[in-house]
């Protein structure tokens, strides 16, 4: 394992009363891809957005525990939670573009976070690694929306591509799109790895196993068993992984 | 049994039928009257000289129809009551579905809908006896009845209106758009700014023109805080008189029916009913809009 980037220290979460994680402990490793699998309601999502604080937004919302980054708790006192989203970014389930022309997609976060950039070679820069360059090239200032769900996608990591950030986190990113498009994500991913630490959510296991480094198998809240992809695919420790993976439920 | 349900599916189907005639059949009755009182006013004065004139002078030798003051009333006080709605409308809608914790927004909303449903009556006294008296302490040489007030009573009569639609517009965004944009570290001024504002555009626009709208119709308030003198200059510190202002007075007046003065105002009846009746469908069909469909 390369140093963590990301290390998470006895974290529960609740909702009012109900505990979505808990008391979960792991790290996540620098230019890796971890993959985090586990039945539907199991705390996945929960869990990610804990690493960039989207959940602040949640009312109701409580956290016991530490996330820490580049070892700063980032829920301490005097963190900024804006330049934690500039340095963990993050691609969600559904594409969800601005309302704006692809190229004011790419730009907008740089410039109100007082980026100063040579814009037009951010946007061929951040479309390019997010291999979109090609398709979009000559129809940079139409609107976003004109794109298929698997090109819009694709923009949304190019957007978070181009804030530069460490980590990327991408919640089930392909359950949205097609075969095709899935495997033109997949095939980014890899890609990208050598540039970023990507946590991936994903309810499909074949993707865990094609993309990720390690995988973190999560049931009820509770992380029940977390290794290299092949050693939880091919040896699980744990009867519940097993079972999962093979299947059994979920 | 099945015979039963049925009979009452197609009574109950056309109950409602009838309510449906019954409103269209009203509406267009309301369209004939207005139409037919308005031909006996144009048998006697030149549709050009009412649309054109400068002069609204019905009750006094020599008379007058040209309908301009009026119209320039009416935009006074649309123009005024707008200039306070939108922005404090707008702001407090940001606030309500941006800022707001869930419980204030539990105790805000139903205040909105008691000042919507206050009767205007009684936001005229308020106009008259609160208002009036304290721009007077800032325009000294302010009039007893003025526009300013008027307007300013007429913005604070739509301003629930206003603010819940608005309100519904950027709750009508979807959630997703926020967490893209906070995702990427925006602080919530440049979200709203930049983000929910655009995205919005064309529910505020509706919104707008549907406040307009309802500002054009308001009467008693207008009439018991702006006065009854129609005017074509422009000065909201003076009275003036709106096109509702003028069909309440002919009607509490004692013109007898059938004159050319009670005719009158069947005429600017017309023009009011032709001018909120494109405003409503002009701010439909821009509601009918998807929100993001704007930018
Ligand atoms: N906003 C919320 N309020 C209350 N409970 C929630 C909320 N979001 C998620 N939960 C609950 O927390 C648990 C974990 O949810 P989630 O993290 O979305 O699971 P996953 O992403 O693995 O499907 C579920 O039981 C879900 O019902
Ligand atoms: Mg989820």
């Amino acid at each position: 394992m390369t140093e963590p980037i990301i290390k998470i220290e006895d974290l529960s979460i609740y909702y009012g009363e109900k505990r979505a994680i808990n008391q979960v402990s792991m790290d996540f490793c620098n230019n890796e891809v971890t993959a985090i699998i586990g039945p539907s309601g199991c705390g996945k999502s929960t869990l990610l957005r804990s690493i960039n604080r989207m959940n602040d937004f949640v009312v109701g919302l409580r956290n016991e525990g530490k996330v820490l980054y580049r070892d700063k708790n980032i829920y301490a006192e005097d963190i900024d939670e804006s330049e934690i989203r500039r340095n963990i970014g993050m691609v969600f389930q559904k594409p969800n573009p601005f309302p704006k022309s692809i190229y004011d997609n790419i730009t907008w976060g740089p410039k109100i976070n007082g980026y100063k950039e040579d814009w037009e070679k951010l946007v061929e820069e951040s479309l390019k690694r997010a291999a979109l360059w090609d398709e979009v090239k000559d129809r940079l200032h139409s609107s976003a929306l004109e794109l298929s769900g698997g090109q819009q996608q694709r923009l949304c990591i190019a957007r978070a591509i181009a804030m530069r950030p460490e980590v990327i986190l991408m919640d089930e990113p392909c359950s949205a799109l097609d075969p095709k498009a899935t495997f033109k994500i997949e095939d980014l991913i890899h890609e990208l790895k050598e540039s970023y630490s990507i946590l991936i959510v994903t309810h499909n296991m074949q993707q865990a196993a094609r993309v990720s480094d390690r995988t973190a198998f999560f049931y009820l809240g509770d992380l029940i068993e977390y290794g290299p992809t092949k050693q939880i695919f091919e040896l699980p420790k744990k009867d519940q992984t097993q079972d999962y993976i093979q299947g059994k439920f979920g | 049994m099945q015979n039963k349900t049925k009979f009452f599916d197609r009574s109950f189907h056309y109950a409602l039928l009838v309510f449906v005639l019954t409103t269209l059949a009203v509406t267009l009755s309301v369209v004939v009257v207005l139409l037919n009182e308005s031909s006996g006013f144009f048998a006697h004065v030149n549709l050009l000289d009412f649309l054109f004139g400068t002069k609204w002078t019905p009750l006094l030798e020599p008379k007058s129809f040209g309908i301009l003051p009026l119209i320039c009333g009416t935009f006074m006080i649309v123009i005024g009551a707008i200039a306070f709605a939108l922005p404090v409308g707008l702001a407090i809608a940001i606030y309500l579905s941006e800022f707001a914790s869930y419980n204030s927004r539990k105790r805000i909303k139903p205040i909105l809908e008691v000042l919507a449903g206050i009767p205007t009556i009684v936001y005229g006294f308020f106009a008259l006896t609160f208002i009036t008296p304290l721009l007077k302490n800032i325009f000294p040489e302010i009039q007893i009845f003025n526009a300013l007030s008027g307007a300013l009573v007429v913005g604070i009569m739509i301003l629930p209106m206003v603010a819940s639609l608005c309100d519904d517009g950027f709750r009508a965004l979807p959630p997703s758009l926020r967490e893209g944009a906070y995702g990427l570290g925006a602080k919530p001024y440049e979200v709203i700014r930049h983000i929910l504002l655009p995205a919005s555009t064309s529910r505020i626009a509706a919104t707008l023109i549907l406040a307009i709208s309802r500002a054009i119709g308001e009467t008693m308030a207008v009439t018991l805080a702006a006065g009854a003198t129609p005017n074509l200059s422009f000065n909201f510190l003076d009275s003036i008189q709106t096109m509702t202002a003028y069909i309440v007075q002919v009607s509490l007046g004692d013109t007898p029916a059938n004159s050319i003065e009670y005719q009158s105002s069947y005429a600017v009846g017309l023009v009011l009913f032709i001018m909120t009746f494109f405003m409503n469908v002009i701010g439909n069909l821009v509601l009918a809009k998807k929100p993001l469909e704007a930018m």
